[in-house]
């Protein structure tokens, strides 16, 4: 890159892959970010949507704090599963879109023709993961506020090596250079692995800090929030929250 | 514990301060190496099929405010700006889509002392 950097943090750019798939890709982060429109809106109310505005911001800043990773590699947070911890799945997606537009039109960090490919990535594939995972293995833990920032760790890890994944995929179709894949798939999945890592750790630090905070602030422990107010004031008379709607 | 023990706003306030500090200062001693595609970009040989991008000219293209020489004061100015612009679309866009309404019973329910 003919560009001088301060900080490292590289989306995929312009060139990287062809116009046919990156014009798919846009298709598919176009289709995707209507979709979490529609989603965010049932996430969202007055008391949520700063916070969604401060997690993108928050995002943002995380993104440029690239940490070293073995060999002279760095890594730094994608945010996904992070976000939709926070906020929510859909809000996420949307979150990291916002993140993702204004470091391609105002950093030049990943492509503006690439800036579908860096959203169906890192805003459609990392949030995906990340909020399923944690899901799933929120659904395992015990039901209680500590299991929360774990799970969501558990999420962050594995969504960076599969967005890795999902990149090679995309290489493979219409990567420009004639690099073999699979080449490129063991490169990117063990270097990833290990920049997962990381975006465990920052995710499970962030999460388990807004909860001993304000849990009520973080979407993913609405139900475990919501089962404790159950279980420990039986003769509490519940509070009108959008919760369970929410939760639809 | 479920009552919070700092209000909302403060919360708010703080969380946005924790992120203009990690934008511009913290970033200052983020680490320089190529992070995870870049280095495998190199490495199997595909770095150079990347294109500059149409917003290199930016004012703060790569992470550097043009003008100012100073390297930390300039990614510092960077990055608080890009994290303004975040704030202010992010937060425009959220504002925009939220639910309304059913808000009265939701700031009585967070001003109203809940048991403990």
């Amino acid at each position: 890159m003919s560009q001088q950097r301060n900080v490292s943090s590289m989306h995929v750019p312009d060139g990287f892959l062809n116009a046919p798939t990156s014009l798919a890709t846009g298709v598919v982060a176009v289709a995707g970010v209507a979709l979490a429109l529609r989603g965010a809106h049932k996430e969202l109310d007055d008391r949520t949507a700063p916070m969604a505005g401060l997690v993108a911001t928050f995002v943002f800043a995380g993104q440029m704090m690239n940490f070293p990773v073995a060999a002279g590699t760095s890594g730094h947070l994608l945010g996904g599963a992070l976000a939709a911890a926070l906020v929510g799945p859909w809000t996420a997606v949307l979150c990291i879109s916002v993140v993702l537009v204004v470091q391609a039109l105002f950093m030049a960090d990943g492509g503006i023709t690439a800036l579908g490919t860096n959203i169906t990535l890192m805003a459609l594939v990392g949030v995906a993961v990340g909020w399923l995972v944690f899901v799933a293995v929120r659904a395992i833990l015990p039901k209680r506020l500590s299991s929360i920032a774990p799970a969501s760790a558990v999420g962050a890890l594995l969504s960076v090596p599969i967005a890795a994944i999902a990149f090679t995929v995309l290489f493979a179709i219409g990567g420009t250079a004639p690099v073999s894949t699979g080449k490129v798939l063991a490169a990117m999945v063990s270097w990833h692995a290990a920049i997962g890592i990381g975006e465990a750790l920052i995710t499970g630090l962030v999460v388990a800090g807004v909860i001993a905070v304000r849990p009520d602030l973080v979407y993913g422990a609405r139900p475990v929030l919501a089962a404790r107010e159950l279980e420990i004031r039986p003769g509490h008379p519940p509070q009108t929250t959008p919760q369970q709607e929410a939760q639809a | 514990m479920s009552r919070p023990c700092v209000s909302r706003k403060a919360f708010l306030i703080g969380f946005l301060l924790v992120a203009l500090l990690i934008a511009g200062v913290g970033s200052f001693y983020a680490s320089g190496n190529p992070d995870g595609l870049e280095f495998v970009a190199e490495k199997t040989g595909f770095l150079d099929s990347a294109k500059d991008s149409a917003a290199a000219d930016s004012p703060f293209a790569g992470y550097s405010t043009k003008g100012i020489d100073d390297v930390p004061l300039s990614a510092g100015v960077a990055g608080v700006v890009g994290s303004l612009i975040v704030l202010v679309l992010a937060g425009g866009l959220f504002w925009a889509v939220r639910r309304r309404g059913s808000q009265d019973a939701k700031d009585e329910g967070e001003k109203t002392p809940s048991g403990a």
